[in-house]
């Protein structure tokens, strides 16, 4: 089967960003997609600006934190307007780069950073924290992984959410060290438990100041001689990040990784472990890797297409990059994200998420197929998220205790999403199409899998009053098929 | 047996609607419905970390009174159990069922290296992994694996809640939330999905992963449709209390007197994360539980199935042993968990109250692992493979 440019520019986008944006639909048969990766590369080149939602009434009060002469002055109240203040801007940060993911043309490199966001994840309710750890995944996404694992080693972030700042010579906490070896770089099964307790050994005294910077506490370390992976030395905690780096197993374990979220889940051996040895032996170039997979004939293969459950933020951003919104309710874009199972900067755990199937259940799948919908204003987000206390800590956003109320019409409670969609970019895209070609069009720039009989359904509800009519309900209805949820 | 007329109808019309069912949902179609008298659990979850020592409080400890000079429930304002032991005071229910023999308290509940995270202690309680593992299913979701392997609708567990908990997914299969019975089915039934559904028809290869989906969409609809159609065969006719937890329970009733063939329902109370101002917070959540356990054991009793039904409690964590200074308590560790049914085999005050002289860094030793309770209540009262789904073998407990 010959397949288009166009449906191989789409998978491009889709699994090197976050789906076509409208005013790329012109583009799309036109490229070849080696073409297509290099704009994106070239658009992702550039050194991401940092991101800072923190207020300057917040920054002012957070430093009086730090400061030991200052603290005193702080009463209780500003204590707790401290925490709730910060508590606000990790769901406005959450928000912003959302927003980055649906607006910016440096797809791939907010694509890398939200894929290490989930392999490196991290929850932690600090804002200067979770800023400064996110510029690490949008900065190093696509160097070398040595220089990511390294920063993120050294990320406030990362050693409090595993309580490296416990980790002191004769009274190790060996959380850290462990999923360093678990998660981040070798996978169970290719260490022991001795190599853990030694490692752990090694980053004593790893831990972080108040803003966020990287404190060696040379007091705490353990000095001794420590036998790591079969190497035996006197190691602190970046001679065992090197360790584990000469150790092929990582290339290994972080190929096999990025193979199954960009190309497939299901795994074919004999590419991974060439891109395994490449990956090794171009001392973890990332990008090259990524060039390697989104230039090759079998990234293509239509066993590799349409195969993806799309996770919910790629959902959501997708969503809005093919029909641009402005969201009077911002916040129903944070509990979209909480009921489908997927919140920026709160992952599960530190395994992040499992993705593929376990995105859908009964629940995630209906509010799946409701939500173009909801963006256009016909239905309502009727629908609790679960509360969160690690978040919100047994409170309401408005401070008062969270207790539930009296029962009420669940609407009433959460209310319409109040998108406004801009239209223009969809009508003018298709102004040169024939009607009778239209629903084709459409559905071609949508999905990713062959549709026909969903194609049928549509066909029957679409809405004929105007051409500006039927492309909106066709749009909107074929966003809201299982085929959409696929990339 | 007779066929109630209405059952009769019940049963003919899902006969008629399987005609146009895909293939892998007849199956179920033709199985029997679970006869009424069949025992269900009702897992009450208390999120946010709950108060355990202003919950079930050692009156005669004057460590407890130490540590809390601001929030300790004095032992004339408690309900009297024992000697030593009361409940909080909006807890009036929970005494009258004690004094029943309809009520059993298990003490310092816990697990090896406990977390004090919210979310990550409550994913090792809902998956029932140790506290250095992660994993993706619930204890809840893998008992479902085993129900309904193979099954169309997978309703053998209910969350009662519009999203769906880590503790009833499983690997095959996932339960089914719903909040709202009536509302599922309103939002299932939209014109447009249905149609969707029914286009797309039976018979296609599962191997495509959109087929997932279909799959999912498919069990979502008949489980829908099966959901409200049983929720109407016999509703409860008493009154609860219209709270989302009165509401839930009233659901889950109504549910308990149908034909459905549901095992455990799963609904949730919170925020009990009181670290500011507890007593008030504590005291609005536990009338509210309070309130809405009375209508619902009252109704069972009415019913004559008190003894069919198991209703336990879990929070995440218990909280500190010391107050903090904001008149709450902070992240804590052991707590301990209520067990209610008119079939208890042992009854009361089950263990020793937690040894407040004997603390690691403040917090409550456990002495009872939470596995061992799943595994009691998988074994002995659901009859199920506890060592299966737990993936490993823990103790059986005697209370039921």
């Amino acid at each position: 089967m010959e397949i288009s440019n166009q449906l191989k520019n789409q998978h491009l986008i889709w699994r090197a960003g976050f789906g076509p944006a409208v005013e790329q639909l012109g583009n799309l048969p036109e490229y070849k997609p080696e073409k297509f990766y290099k704009a994106l590369v070239k658009a992702s080149a550039k050194e991401p600006q940092y991101i800072n939602v923190a207020s300057d009434h917040l920054i002012d009060l957070y430093e009086q934190r730090q400061n030991a002469g200052k603290r005193k002055n702080l009463d209780e109240m500003q204590r707790r307007e401290i925490n709730r203040m910060q508590q606000a801007a990790v769901r406005t940060l959450n928000l912003h780069w959302l927003k980055e993911m649906v607006t910016t043309p440096a797809q791939l490199r907010e694509k890398m950073a939200f894929f290490w966001h989930g392999h490196f994840a991290s929850r932690n309710g600090n804002i200067f924290y979770n800023q400064l750890l996110l510029h690490v995944f949008r900065k190093y996404g696509l160097s070398d992984f040595g220089t990511l694992l390294k920063q993120v080693s050294r990320s406030a972030s990362m050693l409090y959410f595993l309580n490296n700042q416990q980790n002191r010579k004769g009274r190790p906490n060996e959380n850290f060290a462990r999923e360093v070896m678990e998660l981040f770089t070798m996978g169970r099964g290719n260490y022991t438990e001795k190599d853990v307790k030694e490692a752990a050994r090694a980053f004593t005294g790893w831990t972080a100041n108040g803003k966020g910077e990287f404190v060696f506490r040379e007091n705490f370390h353990d000095n001794g001689e420590k036998e790591v992976l079969g190497k035996t030395g006197n190691f602190n905690g970046d001679d065992v990040l090197d360790i584990i780096l000469e150790n092929k197993q990582t290339a290994k374990f972080i190929t096999q990784k990025i193979y199954t979220f960009f190309v497939n889940d299901k795994m074919d051996d004999a590419i991974v472990s060439r891109l395994a040895d490449q990956f090794y032996n171009n001392k973890y170039d990332i990008a090259a890797l990524m060039e390697t997979i989104f230039t090759s004939d079998w990234f293509y293969d239509p066993k590799n297409i349409g195969v993806r459950i799309k996770s919910p933020v790629e959902l959501l951003a997708g969503i809005q990059r093919m029909i641009p919104m402005k969201l009077e309710n911002d916040y129903a874009l944070f509990n979209m994200q909480k009921i489908l199972g997927q919140q920026l900067l709160y992952p599960p755990n530190v395994a992040g998420w499992s993705g593929g199937r376990s995105w859908i259940d009964s629940s995630t799948l209906m509010m799946r197929l409701r939500i173009p919908q909801m963006f256009n204003d016909k239905d309502e987000l009727n629908v609790a998220p679960k509360q969160d206390d690690d978040i919100m800590m047994g409170r309401k956003t408005d401070g008062t205790a969270a207790v539930p109320a009296k029962a009420q019409a669940p609407k009433k409670v959460y209310g319409a999403v109040a998108a406004k969609i801009n239209w223009s970019g969809n009508i003018s895209q298709y102004e040169k199409i024939k009607k009778e070609q239209l629903l084709d069009a459409i559905k071609n720039n949508l999905l990713q899998v062959s549709a026909s009989k969903v194609q049928e359904v549509v066909s029957r509800n679409i809405d004929t009053s105007s051409r500006e009519a039927y492309i909106k309900s066709a749009t909107v209805q074929l966003m809201s098929t299982p085929e959409y949820q696929m990339c | 047996m007779l066929i109630r007329r209405k059952e009769f109808l019940q049963i003919g019309s899902l006969a008629t609607a399987s005609m146009m069912m895909p293939k892998f949902l007849k199956a179920f179609e033709s199985g029997a419905l679970v006869p009424p008298g069949n025992k269900v659990v009702v897992v009450l979850q208390l999120s946010g970390g709950n108060d355990g020592l202003n919950t079930v409080i050692p009156v005669r400890n004057d460590i407890y009174y130490k540590l809390r000079p601001g929030l300790s429930i004095k032992m004339d304002k408690a309900a009297t159990l024992t000697d030593e032991v009361s409940l909080h005071p909006a807890l009036t229910t929970f005494k009258n069922l004690y004094d029943e023999g309809n009520l059993a308290i298990l003490n310092n509940v816990g697990y090896p290296n406990p977390d004090r995270s919210h979310f990550r202690s409550m994913d090792i309680w809902h998956s029932a992994s140790k506290s250095n593992e992660y994993w993706n299913t619930g204890w809840i979701g893998r008992y479902l694996d085993a129900q309904c392997s193979g099954c169309d609708k997978p309703t053998q567990a209910l969350e009662v809640d519009d999203v769906l908990s880590l503790a009833l997914k499983g690997e095959t299969a996932n339960a089914i939330a719903v909040k709202d019975p009536r509302r599922l089915y309103g939002t299932s039934n939209e014109k447009f999905f249905k149609q969707v559904m029914k286009n797309h028809g039976p018979d296609h290869h599962d191997e495509e992963p959109v087929e997932y989906l279909y799959k999912t969409m498919a069990q979502t609809l008949s489980s829908a449709d099966y959901i409200f159609k049983q929720s109407r065969l016999h509703p409860t006719g008493a009154t609860y209390p219209n709270t989302g937890l009165g509401n839930g329970f009233k659901t889950i009733a109504s549910l308990i007197y149908s034909d459905i063939n549901t095992k455990v329902y799963y609904i949730s109370l919170g925020s009990f994360d009181t670290h500011v101002g507890q007593g008030a917070q504590q005291e609005r959540l536990f009338t509210q539980m309070n309130d809405a356990v009375k209508a619902f054991t009252d109704d069972l009793k009415k019913n004559g199935r008190m003894s069919d039904v198991l209703l336990f409690t879990f929070s995440e964590f218990g909280r500190r042993v010391a107050q903090n200074a904001s008149n709450g308590t902070d992240h804590g560790t052991a707590n301990n968990m209520f067990l209610i049914s008119g079939g208890l085999k042992q009854k009361g005050v089950l263990n020793a109250m937690p040894d407040l002289a004997d603390l690691s860094d403040g917090d409550l030793k456990y002495n009872v692992d939470f596995k061992d309770v799943y595994a009691t209540i998988l074994k002995n009262w659901l009859n199920a493979d506890a060592g299966k789904i737990l993936g490993g073998h823990y103790n059986t407990l005697g209370f039921v």
